[in-house]
């Protein structure tokens, strides 16, 4: 896990996080919860902006479901 | 019947008050004699306050239910006199693991520091520490009586009359404070028509205990998804006596009847153990869990604690835990009150208090219990990418939630607490409950919690004979003790660390050992204006 992106713990109250996380998805059809996370994927990584940062979050994030 | 233990029978016997004419008055009723009920009788005794534990059943707790006792419980225990043999009998653990398929993904340790006399958790029974109170109750003289079951509750003006049932039949007794620790299907509650609201988690979890002498070490193991309980989750956990309390999540569907069958149970526990390990089973029982509490747990002169006043799910072992602080928190306020050394007033902020602290549990379980139970496909998605995230990324380890353990809340915002004027670092702000630390005292090693507590105590950074040995503010004391020269020695440092002590530092501590305020210098006013403010005089 060397490289440019940050897994160590970076959010404040973690629990708190991932509670409004869950939430944001309250009442949406498994249809709109796709969609809210896609929009949520490309407003983030457009906060991040840095490729480097962001070409090692896509090879993490594929690595763990193939 | 368990194997390994043997229920203590307590007898019924004939009070006088059963032939008074007009109902014999007490001046504190505690309906309910488990855990959270015999230690608010407990607090009464010590402070002198009379208080008669009213038990519909005659002996402790049926089944091991409530067995990870944690640090502040064990701390209010041990200032009661009654911890010594519960930390003996029990388990002590510290260090718990996290599994997921068939892999580790991170250990914790609840207690990486030294400098404290009692561990993180102690696993013992219910039954055990239940039993240990009372011997302790009764070598202080307190009153239990046994099969007198509450049928019915009238408040009024100035007290409270309850009809009791007994084996003799009914009778009546009135008192001026009634203390409802009768439990989750609390009959105080029924009887005042109450709201119990909250959430109800549809899941439902298998709970046995096994004896079985196996060398797993003294830890809690927690599995997402093992292979021996696909797609949900397993707990494991040591109690005294070779017992093992085994969880498992058996989903919405599950047939009670069907799974509590022995041919049903020793299959599951085999796949778990490996068909070579030998056990024979204990007890076995079927959860569903709910988070819910009373809008408000002062009733006038009704006080509810324990689950009688709010629930929780077991995950964090915020119950029984929770409980035994509502208890800590209220006694020293009624027995300041019935003195006629704080206002009634004083007896508001349980509620303020404890209702913050129930929240806090509240939340921390229904949390960890819909990181276990995912209700949606999304939520189900988050929770599988974070354990499948969590062996590689120390981020996705601070999601996984298997469970917050119980940790007493810091009353930050209560109407006792003095604001710091100054700055201090570390955990011990206004609200927080004491940190122990290691000293000497004459020559002797010691804790620095066998000091405080009991009634409000002051300490000072500094000599013996710098500042007064005790305040009086309109009949209560503060007894003040000094972490310097001719007092305290403070010998490893931990003091002065924990609670950013420097020369001239001082605190102010309640009965139940939470900080009331502190100051960079002592002034003798300003802590004397604290001490009102803490007995609910606000200035």
């Amino acid at each position: 896990m060397t490289g440019v992106l940050n897994c160590d713990p970076n959010i404040e109250q973690p629990d708190d996080f991932y509670e409004s996380l869950i939430r944001l998805h309250d009442g949406l059809t498994d249809e709109q919860s796709r969609d809210v996370n896609a929009r949520l994927i490309l407003i983030l990584a457009n906060h991040v902006g840095d490729r480097r940062v962001l070409d090692e979050a896509f090879r993490l994030a594929r690595e763990g479901v193939e | 019947m368990l194997k390994t233990y043997k229920y203590p029978e307590f007898h019924y016997s004939r009070s006088e008050d059963q032939d008074a004419a007009p109902p014999a008055h007490h001046p504190v009723l505690i309906v309910g004699g488990g855990m959270v009920g015999l230690t608010m009788a407990l607090e009464l005794r010590l402070k002198g306050v009379p208080a008669i534990v009213l038990e519909q059943g005659e002996t402790v707790s049926d089944g091991s239910r409530s067995i990870c006792q944690a640090k502040r419980t064990l701390e209010i225990w041990d200032r009661q006199g009654a911890a010594a043999p519960m930390i003996e009998k029990g388990i002590t653990w510290n260090i718990g693991r996290v599994r997921h398929q068939g892999n580790e993904l991170y250990s914790f340790d609840l207690l990486p520091e030294q400098g404290h006399k009692i561990p993180a958790f102690v696993n013992l029974q219910q039954y055990w520490v239940e039993e240990y109170l009372i011997q302790r109750l009764s070598a202080l003289g307190g009153e239990i009586r046994w099969r007198n079951k509450v049928m019915g509750v009238e408040p009024h003006g100035d007290g409270v009359t309850i009809e009791v049932d007994t084996p003799d039949g009914p009778y009546r007794l009135s008192c001026d404070y009634l203390i409802a620790a009768d439990g989750a299907r609390s009959q105080m509650r029924r009887e005042m028509d109450l709201a119990f609201t909250g959430q109800v988690f549809n899941d439902k979890f298998l709970i046995t205990d096994i004896e079985m002498k196996a060398d797993f070490p003294s830890e809690r193991w927690f599995w997402f998804d093992p292979e021996f309980n696909p797609g949900q989750s397993a707990l494991l956990h040591r109690q005294a006596d070779n017992v093992w309390r085994l969880d498992f999540q058996i989903g919405a569907d599950a047939d009670n009847e069907e799974e509590m069958k022995h041919e049903n149970v020793i299959p599951r526990v085999k796949a778990m153990l490996g068909e070579e390990t030998p056990f024979e089973l204990e007890w076995i029982s079927v959860y569903t869990f709910q988070c819910r509490r009373l809008e408000k747990f002062r009733h006038g002169s009704v006080f509810f604690i324990g689950d009688a006043a709010h629930q929780v799910s077991p995950f964090g072992a915020r119950g029984g835990n929770g409980g035994v602080q509502d208890a800590d928190n209220l006694g020293w306020k009624l027995d300041l009150v019935m003195r006629g050394l704080a206002p009634e007033s004083l007896l508001g902020t349980y509620d303020e208090e404890r209702i913050f602290a129930a929240d806090e549990n509240i939340l921390n379980s229904t949390r960890s219990t819909d990181f276990l139970t995912p209700k949606t496909p999304v939520s189900r998605a988050f929770r599988d990418a974070v354990l499948s995230l969590a062996q590689d990324c120390p981020f996705a380890r601070s999601l996984v939630n298997s469970g917050r353990l119980s940790v007493p809340a810091t009353l930050s915002h209560s109407s006792l607490n003095t604001p710091d004027e100054e700055a201090f670092e570390g955990q011990m702000t206004p609200g927080a409950p004491a940190a122990d630390a290691p000293l000497r005292h004459d020559g002797r090693e010691g804790w620095l919690l066998d000091h405080l507590g009991g009634g409000f105590k002051g300490v000072f950074f500094g000599p013996r004979g710098a500042i007064p040995h005790h305040l009086d503010v309109g009949g209560v004391r503060i007894d003040i003790l000094c972490v310097g020269d001719g007092g305290i020695e403070d010998v490893q440092g931990w003091i002065a660390r924990r609670y950013d002590g420097r020369p001239g530092s001082f605190y102010l501590l309640r009965p139940d050992q939470h900080v009331a305020g502190r100051w960079r210098r002592f002034d003798e006013e300003k802590v004397k204006s604290a001490l009102s403010r803490a007995v609910g005089k606000a200035s």
